[in-house]
């Protein structure tokens, strides 16, 4: 039989989905549904004098209008999930809607019920709010100075965490022949799922159970703080995650949204949806990254590096969101020395409260930014030492001998052969090669770059006692069942929460293989809280490294317990059991067999099971793994700019990546591409932009440039696997490695090309403006 | 003073099918709410993701920016139309076999866009699939297997001559 792990199967989930059978949050509609709408602040920073509702409560349809002191003391606020400690962490709680003033454009100030998808927006443009103007906090380095306004009165200099770790001798850094020291700013991008946030509340006051269909990434981390926001026991609330249209980071946040829903439909006794509109999207939905990185790489002129410093001013928005804390510290700072052997690192940052929407994390959460800063900095060094990239990579590069390996900053990497990859696509490209057609094309005053980064991220959350102590407020285990029917069907259930990752296709192909079951005989249940015990979400590249696992690990006991069985009827020792491809055997007794189906039923039937043995046949686990996993790879970009228009093409991507081992080939390029686009559109293209007064300036697609398909190349791709020793299918994880590794690539691609004109750095998004100025001025000097 | 509701009235996946609306509803919103067919998905609310694509009169339409008293009496395909798991267009077939969609949201108006470029231009280089995605965005696979899937489509239609849809089948 052919090996089902590691097969490029076509996806599970895939017939449904293409023939318009999905069930998205807006396709569900409950007898009695009322609509809601959120009023949102147009302002950055203002006093509420009033919310006068009158005449929206006459319009037509409406039900209910509540405001922020409709709310008081009934819901509370709405607490971040990462509480990171040892940082002096200032906490603002955030209130379900605002209750005197607004802290950004977007922050809740009304909710509006009524019959009628557009009935419920016509009411909501008849309250009229009275606002006094306050001057804000815009941009995270002007908002920590002296005379700044506060976006919480007792939040001194808006600090909402001050954190370090790592420690550099002075004389390491005083000593050092070479630093390189560079400001870099990684901009606020958003996550951008194409279905937006949604939210279907559902009471039923016999039994006191509240039903909350949301778009959630981890739906029993909703469970979890939503019982405390609405004050309700979590056996009473159950939280479905239905089909959803992505996350990227952006769906991992509990929000005040869908506390609101929530609360109004017990409230009202009646089912009540809410769907964002994109608008509100923009303003309303939790952005990724915003930060400003100020590094500081010492080393040698023989390209030994020796040191990396780096401070991190991490503009977190209006309030700290579910994540928020943890990007800019943890995931970052401790990832700050990349793929090298740097003996000392250090990290300080500051979170810093501003007057915009709340920053969280987004496909990478840290692990980006710490590559972008290391691997923009290498190539600074390499060009400061008159050395190739490439050498000044390989020289410092940790050796495939030495893992595991602990970091500068105290992380042991699992595994790793980071030559490997790099070696690979260096092939791919035909390097040498490529450097001959760059003086050429150079000769003929055409700018063509290529650049790498060679990265290693930070995945599979994870060890729970560490999320413990790094003041995660959850556990980062994960949980399977693997339940089998009578007929030898299986259902699988997992707590992890897929959104087009494939996770029914991937898990499936682990189980087919080892129950030797065709694919369509397994059925995965995710996102439910009723029906998974717990879980803990799809975030972090997690769920193949951990629940992947859990499920492998359930299915083993599956197995481990049907043998008994079989033994028993084959009147065999438990010992002699073999298994294979569906069939229990007896070794070396000859037509002595039971199939699957057989055993399945026999376990469900339990009408002679071995003395002692309980009826049914299922299994769970509960998998915390011992530690996380490193991915790591080699990608090359390849560009030309257009100095005439300052208009950057992308010629080639080439991306080697090494995951450990790969469930799907298919999956795992559809994983690398789509992490890529992002990554590339965060160096090129993409930006959200606030002016001084705070106010949004691209709150549609049309003014935030999300990647097209005539944007981008064929993108090579190709695997190494090393395996991970931190689980038993040696996987480590995918989804964010496109993101980590891609926007270095295209600006030290970029950089080369423009290494003519003597450019050191251009801030991102590259748009052709700021290329053409920044070759304009070069020239002009 | 309240504007009377209008009965509009389409041909959709080749059923009639009607329903009483206010005259400012949109066509998605009808073919959705009013009259079911939830395939068809809305992303942006102005017309740049395309992901509520449909095919009105055998043109390409965002539905979320049409009205649906303008498309009363016309012939409307949804991607429930295009084919049902027994009997996949092939530009279904496509998007499956290559691994054209991941988390599937923005699918359903990608592939009615495309079924409008086949019908355009039934042998489309990469460079002419990746142009006619202009009006679609999906922020999922990068678009490479979309491409693969619009090719895969391609070839199975000009290999089986598969009639397009708008047309008789």
């Amino acid at each position: 039989m052919k090996k089902v792990v590691g097969a490029r199967l076509k996806r599970k989930e895939d017939p449904k989905l293409i023939t318009g059978n999905g069930y998205f949050s807006d396709d569900i509609q409950l007898p009695g549904m009322l609509h809601a709408a959120i009023l949102r602040s147009p302002h950055a920073h203002a006093m509420i004098k009033s919310i006068n509702v009158e005449e929206a409560l006459k319009a037509p349809g409406v039900v209910a209008i509540y405001t922020g002191k409709d709310l008081e003391g009934k819901i509370g606020p709405v607490p971040s999930s990462w509480l990171v400690p040892g940082c002096n962490l200032k906490e603002a709680p955030q209130y379900p809607l605002a209750i005197d003033r607004v802290r950004y454009v977007g922050d809740g100030v009304a909710l509006v019920i009524a019959e009628g998808r557009y009935a419920v927006r016509d009411a909501m443009y008849l309250i009229d709010v009275e606002y006094e103007t306050l001057s804000p906090a815009v941009g995270q380095k002007q908002s920590m100075q002296i005379d700044a306004p506060l976006v919480h009165d007792d939040i001194e200099n808006n600090i909402a965490f001050h954190w370090k770790a790592g420690e550099i001798p002075e004389e390491v850094c005083e000593n050092a022949e070479v630093a390189i020291r560079q400001s870099f700013y990684i901009q606020r991008v958003a996550p951008s799922p194409i279905e937006t946030r949604a939210a279907i509340g559902q009471y039923n006051p016999g039994s006191g159970e509240l039903t909350l269909w949301c778009t959630s990434q981890n739906p029993h981390i909703h469970r979890m703080v939503l019982s405390g926001v609405l004050g309700i026991s979590e056996a009473k609330l159950r939280v479905i995650a239905p089909d959803m249209g992505g996350g990227f980071g952006g769906k991992i946040g509990v929000y005040p949204d869908e506390a609101l829903v929530g609360y109004a439909a017990r409230d009202l006794g009646r089912p009540v949806k809410w769907i964002e509109e994109r608008n509100e999207h923009f303003t309303a939905s939790n952005y990724g990254r915003d930060e400003v990185l100020d590094v500081e790489l010492f080393g040698k002129r023989d390209g030994t590096l020796g040191a990396i410093r780096v401070k991190n001013t991490h503009n977190v928005g209006a309030y700290l969101s579910t994540m928020g804390p943890g990007v800019s510290t943890i995931d970052f700072g401790l990832m700050v020395t990349g793929c090298y052997k740097i003996p000392y690192a250090s990290c300080e940052t500051f979170g810093v409260y501003t007057n915009t929407t709340p920053t969280d994390a987004y496909r990478g959460a840290g692990k980006p930014e710490a590559t972008y800063q290391i691997e923009r900095a290498i190539d600074l060094f390499a060009k400061e030492i008159g050395m190739d990239p490439i050498e000044l990579r390989r020289k410092n590069f940790v050796q495939k001998e030495e893992f595991p390996f602990t970091n500068a900053q105290g992380l042991l990497y699992d595994s790793g052969d980071y030559e490997k990859p790099l070696a690979k696509a260096l092939e791919m490209l035909d390097y040498n090669k490529f450097r001959e057609t760059q003086k050429e094309l150079r000769k003929q005053g055409k700018l063509i770059g290529i650049g790498f980064s060679t990265y290693v991220e930070l995945c599979g959350f994870g060890p729970s006692k560490v999320a413990g102590a790094i003041g995660f407020q959850g556990g980062v285990w994960e949980n399977a069942t693997v339940r089998v029917h009578p007929s030898g069907k299986v259902t699988v259930y997992s707590g992890t929460s897929p959104h087009g990752q494939g996770h029914a296709t991937t898990f499936g192909q682990v189980v087919a293989e080892k129950l030797g079951l065709p694919m369509d005989d397994i059925e995965l249940v995710f996102g439910d809280t009723k029906a998974i015990s717990m879980g803990w979400g799809t975030y972090g590249s997690r769920s193949v490294a951990v629940g992947g696992t859990a499920v492998s690990i359930a299915t083993d006991r599956v197995i481990e317990k049907a043998k008994k069985i079989a033994a028993h009827e084959l009147e065999a020792p438990v010992e002699d059991l073999v298994f294979e491809k569906g069939i229990f055997s007896v070794k070396g007794a000859q037509g002595f067999e039971r199939t699957f189906q057989e055993i399945a039923k026999s376990a469900n039937m339990a009408w002679n099971l071995p003395e002692g043995l309980e009826p049914s046949l299922e299994a769970q686990s509960f998998f915390d793994p011992e530690n996380f996993v490193y991915p790591f790879g080699a990608h090359i970009a390849v560009v030309e700019v257009d100095k005439e228009t300052g208009q950057i093409e992308v010629k080639r991507y080439v991306a080697v990546d090494d995951v450990g081992r790969v469930i799907n080939p298919l999956t795992a390029e559809g994983q690398v591409h789509g992490g890529i686009a992002q990554g590339i559109g965060q160096a090129l293209w993409e930006g959200a932009v606030y002016n001084e007064e705070g106010q949004l300036l691209t709150g549609t697609f049309m003014d935030y440039a999300l990647p097209k398909a005539r944007f981008f190349p064929e993108i090579e791709t190709a695997f190494t696997e090393t395996l991970s020793p931190v689980n038993p299918l040696g996987a480590k994880g995918i989804g964010e490695t496109g993101t980590t590794a891609s926007t270095p690539a295209i600006m030290n691609a970029v950089m080369d090309a423009l290494e003519p004109y003597g450019i050191k750095d251009i801030e991102m998004p590259l748009t052709p403006e700021k290329v053409w100025r920044a070759i304009s001025e070069s020239e002009g000097k | 003073m309240a504007i009377e509701n209008v009965n509009v009235k389409v041909k959709i996946n080749g059923k009639e099918r009607c329903a009483k609306v206010e005259p400012r509803t949109l066509l998605t919103h009808y073919i959705r709410d009013d009259l079911g067919l939830t395939g068809t998905h809305i992303g942006c609310d102005t017309s740049q993701c395309g992901a509520c694509s449909v095919m009105v009169d055998g043109e390409v339409v965002k539905s979320c920016t049409v009205l649906a008293v303008q498309a009363d009496g016309s012939e409307i395909t949804t991607v429930e139309g295009l084919g049902d798991v027994n009997n996949l267009h092939p530009i279904q077939q496509g998007f499956w076999e290559k691994h054209g969609l991941q988390c599937g949201y923005c699918t359903p108006g990608v592939m009615m866009a495309m079924v409008g470029l086949l019908k355009q231009n039934p042998d489309p280089s990469d460079e002419e699939i990746r142009e006619g995605l202009e009006g679609v965005i999906c922020r999922c696979t990068g678009y490479q297997f979309i491409v693969e899937a619009v090719k895969h489509a391609a070839q199975i239609m000009r290999e089986s001559e598969v009639q397009l849809v708008g047309e008789e089948r």
